[in-house]
Protein backbone atom coordinates (compact mmCIF):
# COMPACT_ATOMS: atom_id res chain seq x y z
CA UNK A 1 0.00 0.00 0.00
CA UNK A 2 1.32 3.64 -0.54
CA UNK A 3 1.36 5.58 2.66
CA UNK A 4 0.36 9.19 2.45
CA UNK A 5 3.74 10.54 1.85
CA UNK A 6 4.32 8.53 -1.27
CA UNK A 7 0.91 10.07 -2.87
CA UNK A 8 2.19 13.32 -1.42
CA UNK A 9 5.05 13.26 -3.06
CA UNK A 10 4.06 11.37 -6.49
CA UNK A 11 1.79 14.63 -6.97
CA UNK A 12 4.58 17.51 -5.43
CA UNK A 13 7.02 15.48 -8.57
CA UNK A 14 4.11 15.71 -11.30
CA UNK A 15 3.77 19.52 -10.30
CA UNK A 16 6.80 20.14 -10.19
CA UNK A 17 7.55 18.64 -13.94
CA UNK A 18 5.01 20.33 -15.32
CA UNK A 19 6.61 23.51 -13.35
CA UNK A 20 9.85 23.36 -15.29
CA UNK A 21 8.30 22.46 -18.82
CA UNK A 22 5.71 25.84 -18.48
CA UNK A 23 8.41 28.38 -17.39
CA UNK A 24 10.01 29.56 -20.34
CA UNK A 25 12.99 31.52 -19.04
CA UNK A 26 16.01 29.24 -19.18
CA UNK A 27 17.41 30.64 -16.16
CA UNK A 28 14.80 30.29 -13.64
CA UNK A 29 13.99 27.16 -15.73
CA UNK A 30 17.24 25.72 -14.34
CA UNK A 31 16.46 26.68 -10.94
CA UNK A 32 13.28 25.00 -10.86
CA UNK A 33 15.23 21.94 -11.97
CA UNK A 34 17.28 22.08 -9.64
CA UNK A 35 13.91 21.90 -7.37
CA UNK A 36 12.74 18.98 -9.19
CA UNK A 37 15.63 17.07 -8.93
CA UNK A 38 15.59 17.86 -4.92
CA UNK A 39 11.76 16.57 -5.08
CA UNK A 40 12.36 13.63 -7.00
CA UNK A 41 15.44 12.54 -4.62
CA UNK A 42 12.79 12.81 -1.68
CA UNK A 43 10.63 10.48 -3.45
CA UNK A 44 13.04 8.16 -4.04
CA UNK A 45 13.67 8.22 -0.19
CA UNK A 46 9.94 8.13 0.14
CA UNK A 47 10.12 4.75 -1.86
CA UNK A 48 13.13 3.31 0.34
CA UNK A 49 15.92 4.03 -2.32
CA UNK A 50 18.81 5.80 -0.26
CA UNK A 51 21.60 4.97 -3.09
CA UNK A 52 19.20 6.49 -5.69
CA UNK A 53 18.28 9.19 -3.50
CA UNK A 54 22.35 10.30 -3.11
CA UNK A 55 22.89 10.16 -7.03
CA UNK A 56 19.77 12.03 -7.27
CA UNK A 57 20.87 14.81 -5.03
CA UNK A 58 24.12 15.11 -6.61
CA UNK A 59 23.54 14.64 -10.28
CA UNK A 60 19.92 15.92 -10.39
CA UNK A 61 19.73 19.06 -7.99
CA UNK A 62 23.46 20.13 -8.11
CA UNK A 63 25.58 18.67 -10.84
CA UNK A 64 23.18 19.34 -14.02
CA UNK A 65 21.86 22.81 -12.81
CA UNK A 66 25.36 23.74 -12.65
CA UNK A 67 26.24 22.37 -16.19
CA UNK A 68 23.23 24.79 -17.34
CA UNK A 69 24.30 27.42 -15.73
CA UNK A 70 27.59 27.63 -17.23
CA UNK A 71 26.43 26.95 -20.69
CA UNK A 72 24.01 29.93 -20.44
CA UNK A 73 26.33 31.83 -19.13
CA UNK A 74 28.38 31.31 -21.95
CA UNK A 75 25.59 31.90 -24.51
CA UNK A 76 24.28 35.00 -23.31
CA UNK A 77 27.98 36.38 -23.78
CA UNK A 78 28.26 35.54 -27.02
CA UNK A 79 24.95 36.97 -27.68
CA UNK A 80 26.10 40.82 -26.53
CA UNK B 1 1.62 20.65 -44.03
CA UNK B 2 -1.89 22.63 -42.64
CA UNK B 3 -2.19 22.94 -38.89
CA UNK B 4 -5.31 20.43 -39.60
CA UNK B 5 -3.42 18.17 -41.34
CA UNK B 6 -0.81 18.32 -38.11
CA UNK B 7 -3.74 18.20 -35.77
CA UNK B 8 -4.64 14.71 -37.29
CA UNK B 9 -1.29 13.47 -37.47
CA UNK B 10 -0.71 14.57 -33.77
CA UNK B 11 -4.21 13.07 -32.42
CA UNK B 12 -3.72 9.63 -34.37
CA UNK B 13 0.03 9.01 -32.91
CA UNK B 14 -1.31 10.33 -29.53
CA UNK B 15 -4.27 8.20 -29.45
CA UNK B 16 -1.75 5.02 -30.38
CA UNK B 17 0.59 5.75 -27.66
CA UNK B 18 -2.18 6.31 -25.11
CA UNK B 19 -3.64 3.09 -25.87
CA UNK B 20 -0.70 0.62 -25.62
CA UNK B 21 0.62 2.69 -22.90
CA UNK B 22 -2.48 2.02 -21.18
CA UNK B 23 -2.51 -1.55 -22.44
CA UNK B 24 0.84 -1.79 -20.63
CA UNK B 25 0.09 -0.14 -17.07
CA UNK B 26 -2.22 -3.02 -17.00
CA UNK B 27 0.29 -5.24 -17.28
CA UNK B 28 2.36 -4.48 -14.74
CA UNK B 29 3.14 -5.80 -11.21
CA UNK B 30 1.20 -4.57 -8.38
CA UNK B 31 2.81 -1.38 -6.24
CA UNK B 32 5.00 -3.24 -4.30
CA UNK B 33 4.92 -6.75 -5.40
CA UNK B 34 8.26 -7.76 -7.40
CA UNK B 35 7.92 -10.56 -9.44
CA UNK B 36 11.76 -11.80 -10.34
CA UNK B 37 13.78 -13.82 -8.87
CA UNK B 38 16.95 -12.02 -8.66
CA UNK B 39 16.42 -9.25 -6.04
CA UNK B 40 15.12 -11.90 -3.57
CA UNK B 41 18.43 -14.03 -3.89
CA UNK B 42 20.77 -11.15 -3.86
CA UNK B 43 19.17 -9.94 -0.83
CA UNK B 44 19.40 -13.71 0.73
CA UNK B 45 22.59 -14.18 -0.05
CA UNK B 46 24.65 -10.78 -0.35
CA UNK B 47 25.44 -9.78 3.33
CA UNK B 48 26.95 -13.69 4.01
CA UNK B 49 28.85 -13.69 0.38
CA UNK B 50 30.68 -10.28 0.04
CA UNK B 51 30.55 -9.07 3.84
CA UNK B 52 28.85 -5.73 2.52
CA UNK B 53 26.02 -4.28 4.28
CA UNK B 54 25.06 -1.88 1.89
CA UNK B 55 23.82 -4.30 -0.91
CA UNK B 56 23.37 -1.96 -3.86
CA UNK B 57 26.85 -1.45 -3.68
CA UNK B 58 27.66 -5.00 -3.41
CA UNK B 59 25.58 -5.02 -6.68
CA UNK B 60 27.29 -2.44 -8.05
CA UNK B 61 30.69 -3.02 -7.25
CA UNK B 62 31.07 -6.64 -7.30
CA UNK B 63 27.90 -8.68 -8.94
CA UNK B 64 27.64 -6.47 -12.08
CA UNK B 65 30.91 -4.28 -11.47
CA UNK B 66 31.75 -5.18 -15.64
CA UNK B 67 28.22 -2.78 -16.41
CA UNK B 68 30.29 -0.13 -13.57
CA UNK B 69 33.82 -0.62 -15.60
CA UNK B 70 31.66 0.33 -18.27
CA UNK B 71 29.51 3.25 -17.11
CA UNK B 72 33.07 4.70 -15.44
CA UNK B 73 34.44 5.16 -18.78
CA UNK B 74 31.03 6.30 -20.36
CA UNK B 75 32.36 9.58 -18.01
CA UNK B 76 35.62 9.12 -18.69
CA UNK B 77 35.07 9.65 -22.55
CA UNK B 78 32.70 12.32 -21.82
CA UNK B 79 35.65 14.19 -19.73
CA UNK B 80 38.06 13.72 -22.46
CA UNK B 81 35.55 14.65 -25.25
CA UNK B 82 34.56 17.82 -23.26
CA UNK B 83 38.48 18.93 -23.10
CA UNK B 84 39.56 18.10 -26.66
CA UNK B 85 36.37 20.21 -27.69
CA UNK B 86 37.17 23.33 -25.76
CA UNK B 87 40.80 23.08 -26.03
CA UNK B 88 41.11 24.80 -29.65
CA UNK B 89 39.04 27.70 -28.07
CA UNK B 90 41.57 28.18 -25.78
CA UNK B 91 44.04 28.74 -28.05
CA UNK B 92 42.12 30.89 -30.39
CA UNK B 93 42.01 33.45 -27.24
CA UNK B 94 45.18 34.32 -26.24
CA UNK B 95 45.96 37.24 -28.10
CA UNK B 96 42.61 38.54 -27.39
CA UNK B 97 42.49 38.20 -24.25
CA UNK B 98 45.58 40.06 -23.60
CA UNK B 99 45.23 43.61 -25.01
CA UNK B 100 41.81 44.17 -23.58
CA UNK B 101 42.18 43.15 -19.65
CA UNK B 102 42.39 46.58 -19.00
CA UNK B 103 38.89 47.63 -19.65
CA UNK B 104 37.39 44.33 -17.56
CA UNK B 105 34.91 44.85 -15.26
CA UNK B 106 34.61 41.76 -13.30
CA UNK B 107 31.85 42.64 -9.98
CA UNK B 108 33.73 41.56 -6.80
CA UNK B 109 32.11 38.62 -4.58
CA UNK B 110 29.85 39.43 -2.17
CA UNK B 111 31.24 39.14 2.02
CA UNK B 112 28.15 37.23 2.89
CA UNK B 113 28.90 34.21 -0.03
CA UNK B 114 32.65 34.21 0.58
CA UNK B 115 31.74 33.76 4.20
CA UNK B 116 28.94 30.91 3.71
CA UNK B 117 30.68 28.88 0.72
CA UNK B 118 34.09 28.86 3.01
CA UNK B 119 32.19 27.38 5.85
CA UNK B 120 30.58 24.65 3.51
CA UNK B 121 34.02 23.61 1.80
CA UNK B 122 35.29 21.63 4.56
CA UNK B 123 32.00 19.67 5.59
CA UNK B 124 31.67 19.31 1.69
CA UNK B 125 35.18 17.49 1.92
CA UNK B 126 34.49 15.54 4.99
CA UNK B 127 31.04 13.99 3.34
CA UNK B 128 32.40 13.55 0.02
CA UNK B 129 35.10 11.36 1.52
CA UNK B 130 32.47 9.38 3.84
CA UNK B 131 30.14 8.89 0.51
CA UNK B 132 33.34 7.40 -1.06
CA UNK B 133 34.80 5.29 1.79
CA UNK B 134 31.44 3.95 3.12
CA UNK B 135 30.31 1.81 -0.11
CA UNK B 136 30.36 -1.51 1.42
CA UNK B 137 28.43 -0.48 4.70
CA UNK B 138 25.74 2.17 3.59
CA UNK B 139 24.18 3.50 0.86
CA UNK B 140 26.85 5.44 -0.35
CA UNK B 141 29.88 5.28 -3.01
CA UNK B 142 32.45 6.46 -4.83
CA UNK B 143 30.49 7.71 -8.09
CA UNK B 144 27.57 10.03 -5.07
CA UNK B 145 30.55 10.59 -3.22
CA UNK B 146 32.82 11.85 -6.08
CA UNK B 147 30.47 14.45 -7.25
CA UNK B 148 30.32 15.71 -3.77
CA UNK B 149 34.30 16.26 -3.58
CA UNK B 150 34.43 17.91 -6.50
CA UNK B 151 31.50 20.39 -5.58
CA UNK B 152 34.05 21.81 -2.70
CA UNK B 153 36.15 22.56 -5.38
CA UNK B 154 33.21 24.65 -7.44
CA UNK B 155 32.84 26.34 -3.91
CA UNK B 156 36.41 27.29 -3.71
CA UNK B 157 35.66 28.94 -7.11
CA UNK B 158 32.42 30.73 -5.43
CA UNK B 159 34.33 32.04 -2.43
CA UNK B 160 37.39 33.16 -4.09
CA UNK B 161 38.41 33.47 -7.65
CA UNK B 162 38.88 31.21 -10.91
CA UNK B 163 42.77 31.55 -10.69
CA UNK B 164 42.43 29.77 -7.27
CA UNK B 165 39.79 27.36 -8.46
CA UNK B 166 42.78 26.51 -10.91
CA UNK B 167 45.96 26.52 -8.96
CA UNK B 168 43.93 23.95 -6.88
CA UNK B 169 43.13 21.89 -10.03
CA UNK B 170 45.53 22.19 -13.05
CA UNK B 171 44.24 20.35 -15.90
CA UNK B 172 47.35 18.16 -15.86
CA UNK B 173 46.60 16.61 -12.73
CA UNK B 174 42.97 16.39 -12.74
CA UNK B 175 43.86 14.71 -16.06
CA UNK B 176 46.38 12.42 -14.48
CA UNK B 177 44.01 11.71 -11.53
CA UNK B 178 41.20 10.80 -13.70
CA UNK B 179 43.25 8.40 -16.15
CA UNK B 180 44.20 6.86 -12.74
CA UNK B 181 41.39 6.38 -11.04
CA UNK B 182 39.89 4.66 -14.55
CA UNK B 183 42.63 2.48 -14.88
CA UNK B 184 42.56 1.38 -11.65
CA UNK B 185 39.29 -0.04 -11.78
CA UNK B 186 40.37 -2.06 -14.79
CA UNK B 187 43.62 -2.79 -13.11
CA UNK B 188 41.51 -4.27 -9.66
CA UNK B 189 39.87 -6.76 -12.49
CA UNK B 190 43.03 -7.68 -13.83
CA UNK B 191 44.63 -8.66 -10.90
CA UNK B 192 41.55 -10.93 -10.02
CA UNK B 193 42.84 -12.14 -13.68
CA UNK B 194 46.29 -12.73 -12.45
CA UNK B 195 45.42 -14.85 -9.66
CA UNK B 196 43.27 -17.35 -11.90
CA UNK B 197 39.49 -15.62 -11.35
CA UNK B 198 37.24 -14.34 -12.87
CA UNK B 199 37.45 -10.79 -14.04
CA UNK B 200 36.62 -8.03 -11.44
CA UNK B 201 35.78 -11.41 -8.53
CA UNK B 202 36.32 -10.20 -5.75
CA UNK B 203 40.23 -11.54 -4.92
CA UNK B 204 40.84 -9.59 -1.56
CA UNK B 205 39.85 -11.08 2.27
CA UNK B 206 36.58 -10.61 2.63
CA UNK B 207 36.89 -9.24 6.65
CA UNK B 208 35.22 -10.94 9.30
CA UNK B 209 32.30 -8.80 10.61
CA UNK B 210 29.97 -7.49 7.48
CA UNK B 211 29.23 -3.76 8.08
CA UNK B 212 33.02 -2.86 9.15
CA UNK B 213 34.60 -0.22 6.90
CA UNK B 214 37.44 -2.64 6.62
CA UNK B 215 35.30 -5.70 5.37
CA UNK B 216 33.96 -6.74 1.49
CA UNK B 217 37.42 -7.28 -0.21
CA UNK B 218 37.76 -5.31 -3.79
CA UNK B 219 34.17 -3.50 -3.06
CA UNK B 220 35.22 -0.22 -1.09
CA UNK B 221 38.87 -0.38 -3.58
CA UNK B 222 36.82 -0.31 -6.82
CA UNK B 223 34.50 2.46 -5.07
CA UNK B 224 37.66 4.44 -4.04
CA UNK B 225 38.97 4.68 -7.67
CA UNK B 226 35.10 5.66 -8.50
CA UNK B 227 35.51 8.26 -6.15
CA UNK B 228 38.91 9.81 -7.62
CA UNK B 229 37.80 9.55 -11.31
CA UNK B 230 34.14 10.84 -11.00
CA UNK B 231 35.28 13.53 -8.88
CA UNK B 232 38.84 14.39 -11.46
CA UNK B 233 36.13 14.09 -14.24
CA UNK B 234 33.56 16.24 -12.94
CA UNK B 235 36.29 18.80 -12.09
CA UNK B 236 37.77 19.00 -15.24
CA UNK B 237 34.41 19.40 -17.27
CA UNK B 238 33.54 22.56 -14.77
CA UNK B 239 36.88 24.11 -15.08
CA UNK B 240 36.95 23.47 -18.98
CA UNK B 241 33.64 25.25 -19.01
CA UNK B 242 34.29 28.00 -16.89
CA UNK B 243 37.18 28.84 -18.58
CA UNK B 244 34.83 28.89 -21.20
CA UNK B 245 33.00 31.31 -19.93
CA UNK B 246 35.35 33.63 -18.78
CA UNK B 247 37.57 33.70 -22.13
CA UNK B 248 34.18 35.08 -24.30
CA UNK B 249 34.10 37.47 -20.80
CA UNK B 250 37.41 39.06 -21.84
CA UNK B 251 37.39 38.42 -25.47
CA UNK B 252 34.61 40.10 -26.18
CA UNK B 253 34.94 43.41 -24.63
Amino acid sequence: MMTALQVTILVLVAAGATAVVLIRDPVRQVVSLSIYGLLLAVLFMAFQAPDVTLSELTVGAVALPLLLLLTLAKVRKQEE
Amino acid sequence: MTPSQRRWVFLVAGGGFLAFYLWGLVGLPGFGHYPGPYGDIINAIAVSQTHATAVVSAVNFEYRAFDTLGEEFILFTAATGVATVLRHLREERDTSAMDEAMSRDVPATSDAIRMVTLAFIGPTIVVGWYLTSHAQTSPSGGFQGGIVLATAFVLVYLAGQFIVFKRLSPVALTDAIEAIGAGSFAAVGIAALALGAAYLSNILPLGSTPGAVNSAGTIPLISFFVGIEVSAAFILIIGELLEQTLIVREGNR
